[in-house]
This record gives C-alpha cells, sequence and structure tokens, in this order.
C-alpha cells in the first residue's frame, strides 16, 4: 500500500519537474551572462536584468504590452460581464443557446484565422490605422469570451429570484444591476480580469497581423530571434514575464482563498 | 408597528372593495399554455391562497400579479389600475421568495433597509420664494418627494425586525442565518415597504415542519394585526385550508373552484378538487331523480339536485362520513382489507362490492371482518361530471383512419365519408388501452393526472400533440410516465361535423374538449354562492 503511495508522489513530483525544469534552467541561468543555456557558468551576475532594463528598445515593448494587456483586459471584464449577464437571462431557449455558442467562437478559433480576419475587418474599414487602437480592439475581442466563461458559472450559482428581488423592493433594472447583481459577480470578474490580462500580454499570433508599427513583447522578441538568435538577454526578460504572472496568479487564487475562508466562517 | 402600518396603509375593509382584478389572463410559454383564461378578484385585506399541484400555473398567476411576468393576453388591475404592462418595481407589491433571495452581499439590517431607501414619500408642493404653489402648464400643483431619513429608515427596519422576532440580528450576515431566519428576515424585508398587497410564494416549503407549523400560525397573525392583503401560493392542502379566508384551487392552468376552506373541503367542485382536498372517496354514480342518487347498485338520499334524470355524476364520499358497525341495517355490505392506527382514528379499507371504501372511525374492525357501511344524505356531495367520453373535433386523414391526438386511429364505420372530412370523433373511458411501452401504442403521451374513483383509476394523458385522453383503467398508472395510446377501431365513433355554426361547447382549437367550459361555468356559479353566503 505505502509503495504504491510513494510511486503515485514521485508520478506528480517527477511531471511538475518536466513541466518546470525548462522555466527553471532560464531563470537559473538568467544570473549568469554566459552566450548560450548549458554553457559555462560564468558566476554570478545581474548583468542581463541591467542590460533589459538599459535597452530602450526592450523597455518601449514591454511598456507598450502593458498599456494594451491593461485597457483591454479592462474592456473585456466590462463588456464579458455584461454579455454574460445578458445571456444568461435570455428567455428565448434557441436564441440564448446561439448566443453561447457565438460568443465562445473567438475562443476555440484557431489564433491565425482570428488574426487574418482582424486583419482584414481594419483594412476594410481603412481609416482605422494599425496600432495601439488595432491591438487594443482585437485583444478585447479575443479575451471577452473569458471574461464571459469566468462570470456565467458564478450566475447560475446565485438565487434565481435575486434580480426580481431588487426590483421588487423598488429599484429600476440599472439600480438592481449595480445594487444586487453586480456585487455578487465581482470575485468572478476579477479572475476574469486576470485570465483576459495574462492571455493579451502572451498573444503573439493575432497581435503579429494587427500591431502596425507598435511593437509589444511578443512582436520584439521575434523579430530579435528572427535576425540576432536568442540573445543572453532574453533569459532575463523571459524570466520577469514568467514571474510578472505567477504573481498575478498567487494574487488571485489567495483572494479568493481568502474569501471561501471568510465565507466558511460565517 | 401594526398601528403605524395600519394608519399608512388607510386598511378600510368593504366588501365590494376590490384591491387585485385578474381579468380573462392567459400565459403561453414556448407554445405551452400555463395559465389558462383566469378570472378572479381579491378583497382588499384578504388572506387568499392559490392552491395546486406542482406546475398547475399558480406560482405563474403571481409572477403576473407580481410584475415579473406579463401576461399573453388579458389583464391585471391593482386598485382599479389596469397595471398589466407596469413593471414590478413601480407596483406597490412585494413579494416573499420560496428561497428568500436575500442579498447575500449586505447583512440583515441593510437587507431590510434595501427597500426603504427607495421608496419616495410625498413632501407636500413646490412653492416658489414668497410661498406660493408653483403650477405646472396644466395649472398643477407640482408634488414633492422626499426619502426616509437615516434615523427614520434604522427606527423601521427596527421594527419590521422586531415583528419578525429577530431583534438582536441586525448586524449579522445573512448567509449565517438559519432558514427559518433567513425567511424570517425575507418576511420583515417585504414587510418593511408597507405593501398594499404581499405575495408569498410558497414561502413555507424550505422549513422542516415544525418551523413550518409554527409559521403558519405567526403568518396568520401578522396578516390579521397589519390588515395587508395576502396571496399565498402552495402546494400544501393543510396550510391552504388552516391560513385562508378564500382558497383558489388551481388546475392545469385553469381556476376548478373558488370558496372558503370549509366550503371547498364540504362541496369541491369537482373530481380534482375533491381528490386534491383531503382524504376523500370519489366514485361515479347515476343521479335516479333529484335527492336520489345510485351507486353501488344501492338507492342512496342525497341533498343535491338539478340534475337531468339518470345523469351520470361523480359524487364524493369523505372517510369520516360513513358510518361502521358490525352488522344491522348499514347499506352495504363489505369486509375489511386493511386497517391502520392514526392516532386519533383507525384508517380502513372496506371492499364493498366493486368498489373499495376509505373509512375513517374511532373504532376498529380488524381486516377480515365483515360490516356494514351506512352514508348519511349530507355526507354525499353530488359533483357534474367533467366529461362522459373523449370528444375530438378532427378530420379524417385516410379512407377510415382518423386524427387523434397527432396520430392517426383506423375507424370502422366509414361509409359515407372521406379522406378530409370534418369529422367528430368520441371514444369512451374505457375504450382506450394504455401500454407500458411508448411505441407500442399509435401516439405517446405523459400521465399528467390520475384519480382513484374506487374501482377504477380515471388516468388523464396529455399527448405531445397538445390534446388529453382520458381513460379509465383498472390498472394504477405513474404520474410522468410515458405510455402508448391504442383504440380498437370499433371503438371510435366518428361523425361527420357540419361546418361551424355551433358557439357552445366543443372549443374550436381542432382539439378538445368541453371540459374547460364546463369547469369555467361551475366556477363561476360558485363565485355567485359564495359572494351571495358572505352578504
Amino acid at each position: 500500500m505505502r509503495t504504491k503511495k510513494y510511486l503515485g508522489r514521485a508520478f506528480i513530483y517527477l511531471m511538475l519537474a518536466l513541466i518546470y525544469l525548462p522555466i527553471l534552467v532560464l531563470i537559473v541561468y538568467s544570473f549568469t551572462a554566459t552566450k548560450t543555456i548549458g554553457g559555462e557558468w560564468s558566476g554570478f551576475t545581474f548583468s542581463l536584468y541591467a542590460q533589459v532594463f538599459s535597452d530602450s528598445e526592450m523597455m518601449g515593448a514591454v511598456g507598450n504590452s502593458l498599456i494594451v494587456a491593461l485597457t483591454s483586459s479592462l474592456l473585456a471584464t466590462v463588456i464579458g460581464t455584461l454579455a454574460a449577464v445578458g445571456i444568461y437571462y435570455t428567455r428565448t431557449k434557441w436564441y440564448k443557446m446561439l448566443l453561447n455558442v457565438t460568443s465562445q467562437v473567438t475562443m476555440v478559433n484557431a489564433d491565425i484565422v482570428t488574426g487574418v480576419s482582424f486583419m482584414m475587418l481594419f483594412l476594410v474599414f481603412g481609416m482605422i490605422p494599425k496600432g495601439y487602437l488595432t491591438l487594443i480592439i482585437s485583444h478585447t475581442m479575443i479575451t471577452v469570451p473569458y471574461v464571459i466563461m469566468n462570470v456565467m458559472p458564478r450566475l447560475s450559482q446565485l438565487n434565481p429570484n435575486l434580480y426580481e428581488a431588487g426590483l421588487d423592493l423598488g429599484a429600476g433594472p440599472v439600480r438592481t444591476f449595480l445594487t444586487v447583481l453586480l456585487p455578487q459577480l465581482i470575485p468572478s470578474m476579477i479572475s476574469g480580469f486576470a485570465l483576459a490580462f495574462t492571455l493579451s500580454l502572451d498573444d503573439f499570433v493575432v497581435t503579429k497581423f494587427v500591431n502596425g508599427d507598435v511593437s509589444t513583447i511578443s512582436t520584439y522578441l521575434y523579430n530579435k530571434i528572427a535576425k540576432k538568435g536568442v540573445m543572453p538577454e532574453l533569459r532575463a526578460l523571459s524570466t520577469l514575464i514568467f514571474v510578472a504572472i505567477l504573481a498575478v496568479l498567487v494574487a488571485v487564487n489567495v483572494s479568493a482563498y481568502r474569501r471561501r475562508k471568510k465565507s466558511a466562517k460565517l | 408597528m401594526n398601528n403605524e402600518l395600519k394608519q399608512s396603509g388607510e386598511i378600510v375593509r368593504t366588501k365590494s372593495d376590490k384591491i387585485v382584478e385578474v381579468k380573462n389572463v392567459t400565459k403561453v410559454f414556448d407554445g405551452i399554455t400555463v395559465v389558462d383564461d383566469v378570472n378572479l378578484s381579491i378583497r382588499r385585506g384578504e388572506f387568499i391562497t392559490l392552491l395546486g399541484p406542482s406546475g398547475c400555473g399558480k406560482t405563474t398567476l403571481l409572477r403576473m400579479i407580481a410584475g415579473f411576468e406579463t401576461p399573453t393576453s388579458g389583464k391585471i388591475f391593482l386598485e382599479h389600475r389596469d397595471v398589466t404592462s407596469l413593471p414590478p418595481h413601480k407596483r406597490s407589491i412585494n413579494t416573499v421568495f420560496q428561497k428568500y433571495a436575500l442579498f447575500p452581499h449586505l447583512n440583515v439590517f441593510k437587507n431590510i433597509a434595501f427597500g426603504l431607501k427607495l421608496k419616495k414619500l410625498p413632501n407636500g408642493f413646490k412653492t416658489d420664494k414668497r410661498g406660493e404653489f408653483v403650477l405646472d402648464r396644466s395649472g398643477e400643483k407640482i408634488e414633492l418627494t422626499r426619502k426616509f431619513t437615516k434615523d427614520e429608515i434604522e427606527e423601521k427596519v427596527k421594527r419590521a425586525l422586531k415583528l419578525v422576532g429577530l431583534e438582536a440580528y441586525g448586524h449579522r450576515d445573512v448567509t449565517s442565518l438559519s432558514g427559518g431566519q433567513q425567511q424570517r428576515v425575507a418576511i420583515a424585508r417585504a414587510l418593511v415597504c408597507e405593501p398594499k398587497v404581499l405575495l408569498l410564494d410558497e414561502p413555507l416549503g424550505a422549513l422542516d415542519l415544525k418551523m413550518r407549523k409554527d409559521m403558519q400560525i405567526e403568518l396568520k397573525d401578522m396578516h390579521k394585526n397589519l390588515g395587508i392583503t395576502f396571496i399565498y401560493v402552495t402546494h400544501d392542502q393543510e396550510e391552504a385550508l388552516t391560513m385562508s379566508d378564500n382558497v383558489v384551487v388551481i388546475n392545469s392552468g385553469a381556476i376548478q373552484q373558488y370558496g372558503s376552506p370549509k366550503k371547498i373541503y364540504d362541496e369541491p367542485s369537482n373530481a380534482f378538487v375533491a381528490d386534491f382536498i383531503g382524504e376523500s372517496n370519489i366514485l361515479s354514480g347515476v343521479m335516479k331523480s333529484d335527492f336520489n342518487v345510485n351507486f353501488c347498485g344501492t338507492d342512496f338520499k342525497c341533498l343535491d339536485k338539478g340534475f337531468e334524470k339518470n345523469e351520470k355524476v361523480d359524487l364524493v364520499i369523505r372517510p369520516e362520513d360513513i358510518g361502521i358497525s358490525a352488522g344491522g341495517k348499514g347499506q352495504l355490505a363489505g369486509t375489511v382489507t386493511q386497517s391502520i392506527f392514526k392516532g386519533t382514528y383507525y384508517e380502513m379499507n372496506v371492499d364493498a362490492g366493486e368498489y373499495e371504501f376509505t373509512v375513517q372511525n374511532t373504532t376498529e374492525f380488524k381486516a377480515g371482518s365483515s360490516v356494514r357501511l351506512t352514508v348519511n344524505p349530507d355526507g354525499i356531495h353530488i359533483m357534474k361530471k367533467l366529461l362522459t367520453a373523449n370528444e375530438y373535433k378532427t378530420e379524417l386523414d385516410g379512407e377510415n383512419s382518423v386524427k387523434i391526438g397527432g396520430g392517426s386511429f383506423e375507424f370502422v364505420n366509414s361509409e359515407g365519408l372521406e379522406k378530409g372530412d370534418k369529422v367528430t370523433a368520441r371514444i369512451d373511458f374505457d375504450k382506450v388501452e394504455l401500454t407500458d411501452d411508448e411505441s407500442d401504442g399509435t401516439v405517446g403521451g405523459n400521465v399528467v393526472q390520475t384519480l382513484y374513483k374506487g374501482s377504477y383509476y380515471q388516468v388523464q394523458v396529455y399527448t405531445d400533440d397538445d390534446d388529453y385522453i382520458y381513460v379509465d383503467t383498472a390498472d394504477e398508472w405513474d404520474l410522468n410516465d410515458r405510455v402508448g395510446i391504442l383504440i380498437k377501431p370499433e371503438h371510435i365513433f366518428v361523425a361527420r361535423r357540419e361546418e361551424e355554426t355551433d358557439d357552445e361547447s366543443v372549443s374550436d382549437e381542432g382539439g378538445v374538449l368541453s371540459a374547460e367550459e364546463e369547469t369555467a361555468a361551475t366556477v363561476d356559479s360558485d363565485k355567485e354562492e359564495a359572494k351571495e353566503i358572505e352578504s
């Protein structure tokens, strides 16, 4: 019995190691200035990080990524939440199903198809120059389904009469939405926002089609690697991105855990 | 609290003071008629209960009064004002929901204060600097409103909490309360708004028996003290009979009977009501003449008249109205098949010829003993039979086949009839066969109702084509069972139907049945009677 348990444990650790080992190697080698990973350890140094922060082109790309990710995921959270509420309270069955399916299309669609179609759309509406605006529009659209996906289950957990109770007590539809429904949705909106943020941050395929001359982290990396191969300082940049996303993930999970604990105590 | 609510509500109880009127209201969901042409008036200050099995349309009716649903047709009036399309937040009606629907992010106090914070109160009229009234274009004074102050809200919430016995719970989180406490908060939250009508949608359904009994009494007391009109929805007949001034029995979206609890128990208007309210023996009989009915092959005296000679009728005898003795001059002879001790009485099943009676008595007769049964005239209540046979207005879809319930049935007397002819098809209840396997039948359907009529079951089957077929059968069928329907060709009577000149009996929807009209008629006459009795 006991050996079985240990075997099971060992299997899990092996799997986790396989997943995290490459990242771990990357992180370790970001603290040394050697040319290639696996190459000779040339001593512990922050010099790669210094290079990242002094490379104005690279910092510009990071800044662009953050601007696009923040704006688009905020927009996606607002649009996605409203959409989820709208779909959830749709009465006609076939119409509800139709809305449900169409709202998920960009999630299952191949990124390349989505990217090309956005490019063509912006071409047709020629007055929209490729740049921040096109990036924010397309990132918002590809992340909206993930917000809907996060908010919808919460809606179905709510008391079915909650919205009606608000109306019944004299609040209009808008006020009921804001003071009764929204407070119940905030946790799932936050996790939807976090998901949208990380998805926008590391999107490459769609970005590549609509970015114009605005470079984001992913397009910057792609261009650099294509021209010069993997430069040592990219290890430091990748580590930074990994840590940033890990931080967001941990923050969301910790806050969810705290809330659960609080409601369990009551 | 009580006094103040009374003052602000300005309750004046007059007999004809109708607060809620429902006129010809029909509601159709996805092609299914849930509420079917319902008429109902509710007097101010009344405690009225909508009673019926689940899915009968009672909740939908309540939700239309609250404003959560709009009727497909018909109108709803609140204090003589048409509110049919007025949204719920503009109606002075509040609802206690079945699952409480408290706001989980607010504490008890804030939950109750929610409605008060939104309420607008009249606050005199607009005046200019010199203190004269400012008039609008049509020369009317302009009304001003104000909101409750913080102190007023606090005071009102505290009183409401006291009313439901939760004084010390104001700061508590609603999720930390028990079911019964949450229900009390929901009641306080609705009552604190001082509604003209309080709607209660199975409010005690989620509570345990003991708690339910306590809350029944408390609700009844609140109703008495506050004078607010209560409309209460439940499927629990005992709850309805204990609490209400008047009960509305609903089935299949239509009102079956309206009246005081006593009237509904003593004089059910049809077999459905008799079966739904309390224990009962429902039998088929024949009216020999006024005050004389024949069933179980025996003539009985009764108190009912106005039926045709030899008219087939349903009759109900309550188990406590049957006298039972070991011998003597009882009208019926029978054998006890089962006896169960029920606390204050024994419930015995007695086989008397073709019928099985349920009898309640304080004296026990053991199973197997021979007994005589006596029924006094006032223990028999005669009801018009809803239907005597299945009748369909339909057409022939073949040389010798007819369309019924979405299927094609063969029949025999096809002479002189052609495909496409408009006809009436008639099948006696006991000539329809039900099959376990849906595919064995000509058409399939769901069992929606079964009534035990002493010696057989009357089963109502709802076909997929929106028709009802009634079947008299010796077998018991479960509700919602899928069944197949078979009818032998020689049992279908088809007659050519002349072009539409009739405006009576059979409804013109290509389908059934004279049942609805008859029911409606009984309900109307019952209402009249009820009014007479009250005045």
